[in-house]
């Protein structure tokens, strides 16, 4: 059976259109605008939404996203509220949204219920950046009885066999980590090498589509690095630029929410770069 | 013969997936898989190698100064009452404490592999000096990550590191101590995986490091068994007590008798202020769960939010224990009990008083519960303790609470 997020990407790829899946931390600035992040990321036209499970030891992530998380967590952001945050979103949206986060809290949920409970709150799938294939046979069986796509991950060191064995792993896609790095880092001198790389994945994953994340912060960023990829992922800048927003104390809420949607926006690689 | 006994004597962890029982395995980003493999790699390879192990051996002898000595604690021992206390002195190592079999190990292995950049995290910086130690003997850039409010307890170590040459980075996220020192640790090794080899200081971490630091340190326990047939014409103790952090000393001292059930074992694990306040009691008080790389006991919330550990103690201040540890919990091959700041400062004077040797704080906790397990043990056992380092680090800690 064809998922929400693999639906959406064939057809992106039909068109000739570049996906743009955009991240957010669950119950970052506070767990009551959760929703009206989702709604504001779901108007600018992002193609997919990764919501962040905020995790106390977020290994893989840099500072704006460890930031994020210590300040949702502080304002009460739990499994639960992230969850219902899902349920709310789906009463308007049919854009597919997957769960990112780390194994503790789903391992503490208990792997099977948080599974059961994902998938019927509206998760179309899960991306846990400390879960390597090896380490997750439970996760991906429950995540397939409730139709739940598991995305692993490869990175540039990350040798071509194991990118064809992660590839046969994976439902939904294959996410490239476009650096060795946590997520944030700046791309700068460093795009043809992983241009390189990326068209190395390319050849080795045929199974699913292939989508870079890590570094990305603007348009050029997303064009530069999606000539091998079908699309591309938004994170650490998403969060700056909330954390920028809340920041200004003049704003309103729905003004805050509107740039939100603005700068999705403006990320969105309308023309298929040649 | 119950179950979980007849399983110690043919244990056997942890299995080529780095499993101890269910606990272990490598739960980390991929960047790391490659890594991990080539560590275990050259470890596996240069193990077997007789021409690696001489080179360990001989640092061992000629720069650490082993073999330590197994020092009759008889003062102690009468004060206590009952058995016959030995100490295992790592106190008498270069630098200090146990933590340098390990780096020895570890930095031979990062020579091996061509790595340029060492880098390691460190709770009461023992590990940190072990690691900048070696690092300048051989050379190699160093890195140290301490959380910040370790560099305040142990200022002494930090000004030790950096007169070494090594580089000390402040973790000021979370709790800033152990904790957030290896995760920013592990940070650093994603951001910089090519060239730089990662010291891990304890029996913590995804696979191998358990496995490697375990059989760095076991060279304690197999001069145990060497230094009491010398000594007292015995093969094997009665009782082997260590504290445990994250249970880097007491694997060591532990591992050559795991195999011999006639030998008890206790892990002494730091209580804190008591069980109901703030303690690093991992084991006797954690939950199972995946922290920096391994599924262990663990201290966390509800949520699987990771909590903060206290402990006077800075190598005890930790919310996770290695996964071996865990294993030999649940096998009930090792009892982990369980003592408080206060007991432990007791310990220390303790020690001081009756055996001329000052214990660094974490050793203080093995000592202090020396009272309980003398309780239960023949008049004449044998009774070796892991005096795994010296005091002088903790002489602030220890003047402010008196």
């Amino acid at each position: 059976m064809s998922s929400r997020l693999s639906i959406r990407l064939r057809s992106l790829h039909s068109k000739g259109e570049k996906a743009m899946g955009i991240f957010l931390t669950s119950g970052f600035p506070h767990p009551d605008v959760t929703n009206l992040l989702l709604d504001a990321v779901d108007q600018g036209e992002a193609d997919f939404i990764e919501l962040g499970m905020p995790h106390s030891d977020p290994l893989a992530e840099g500072l704006p996203i460890q930031r994020s998380s210590t300040r949702a967590l502080k304002a009460g952001a739990t499994m639960e509220s992230t969850l219902d945050a899902v349920i709310q979103f789906r009463k308007q949206s049919e854009t597919p949204l997957l769960l990112m986060g780390y194994i503790n809290p789903i391992y503490r949920f208990g792997i099977e219920n948080f599974c059961a409970q994902a998938s019927s709150a509206g998760v179309d799938g899960l991306i846990i950046p400390d879960l390597p294939p090896q380490e997750a046979p439970l996760l991906r069986e429950h995540a397939r009885n409730h139709n739940l796509d598991m995305v692993f991950l490869v990175a540039p060191n990350t040798p071509t066999e194991r990118m064809n064995e992660i590839d046969l792993l994976s439902s939904g896609f294959v996410y490239c980590v476009s650096i060795t790095g946590l997520t944030g880092t700046g791309l700068e001198g460093k795009v043809e090498q992983i241009n390189t790389y990326l068209k190395r994945a390319n050849e080795a994953i045929l199974q699913n589509p292939l989508l870079v994340g890590f570094g990305i912060q603007t348009r050029e960023d997303a064009a530069r690095l999606s000539k091998h990829t079908n699309g591309f992922i938004v994170g650490s800048a998403v969060v700056n630029k909330i954390e920028h927003l809340w920041a200004q104390g003049n704003l309103s809420l729905p003004q805050r929410c509107q740039y939100l949607t603005h700068f999705v926006r403006s990320l969105k690689l309308t023309v298929n770069p040649k | 013969m119950n179950q979980s006994a007849r399983e110690t004597l043919n244990y056997n962890a942890p299995d080529e997936n780095g499993r101890f029982g269910p606990y272990g395995g490598a739960f980390v980003p991929e960047i790391l898989i490659p890594e991990l493999r080539a560590v275990q790699a050259a470890f596996e390879e240069s193990w077997t190698d007789s021409e690696f192990r001489n080179e360990y051996l001989n640092l061992l002898r000629t720069y650490v100064g082993r073999p330590t000595a197994l020092t009759f604690a008889e003062r102690l021992s009468n004060e206590l009452g009952r058995g016959k206390i030995f100490l295992k002195r790592e106190d008498l190592c270069h630098t200090g404490a146990h933590k340098i079999n390990n780096t020895i190990g570890q930095i031979l292995l990062a020579c091996k592999m061509g790595k340029t950049r060492i880098i390691a995290e460190t709770g009461a910086g023992q590990h940190g000096v072990a690691t900048a130690t070696v690092a300048a003997k051989f050379g190699l850039q160093c890195i140290v990550y301490m959380g910040a409010e370790d560099m305040e307890r142990q200022a002494l170590n930090v000004a030790r590191m950096q007169l070494l040459g090594a580089e000390v980075r402040a973790a000021t996220s979370g709790s800033q101590t152990l904790k957030d020192a290896t995760n920013e640790a592990i940070r650093d090794w994603v951001s910089n995986p090519t060239d730089t080899f990662y010291i891990i200081g304890s029996v913590v971490g995804p696979h191998p490091y358990p496995m490697m630091v375990r059989t760095f340190h076991s060279i304690i326990g197999e001069e145990v068994q060497d230094q009491l047939i010398n000594i007292a014409d015995i093969e094997t103790p009665d009782v082997l007590v260590a504290c445990v952090g994250g249970g880097s000393n007491a694997i060591g001292l532990f591992y050559p008798f795991i195999n011999s059930p006639e030998v008890q074992m206790y892990g002494i694990e730091a209580a804190g202020e008591g069980l109901d306040g703030r303690h690093a009691a991992t084991l006797t008080r954690g939950t199972v769960g995946v922290l920096h790389g391994a599924m262990s006991y663990l201290l966390q919330d509800h949520d699987g939010q990771i909590t903060l550990a206290h402990s006077v103690s800075a190598g005890l201040d930790y919310p996770g224990v290695g996964p071996e540890h865990s294993w030999l919990k649940d096998l009930g091959r090792v009892t982990y009990l369980t003592e408080t700041d206060e007991s432990a400062l007791r310990g220390v004077s303790l020690l001081s008083k009756t055996e001329g040797i000052i214990p660094a704080l974490e050793t203080a906790h093995a000592i202090a519960a020396l009272e309980k397990i003398v309780a239960n043990v023949e008049h004449d056992s044998i009774i070796v303790v892991n005096c795994s380092g010296r005091g002088d680090k903790d002489m602030q800690t220890i003047l402010n609470h008196t």
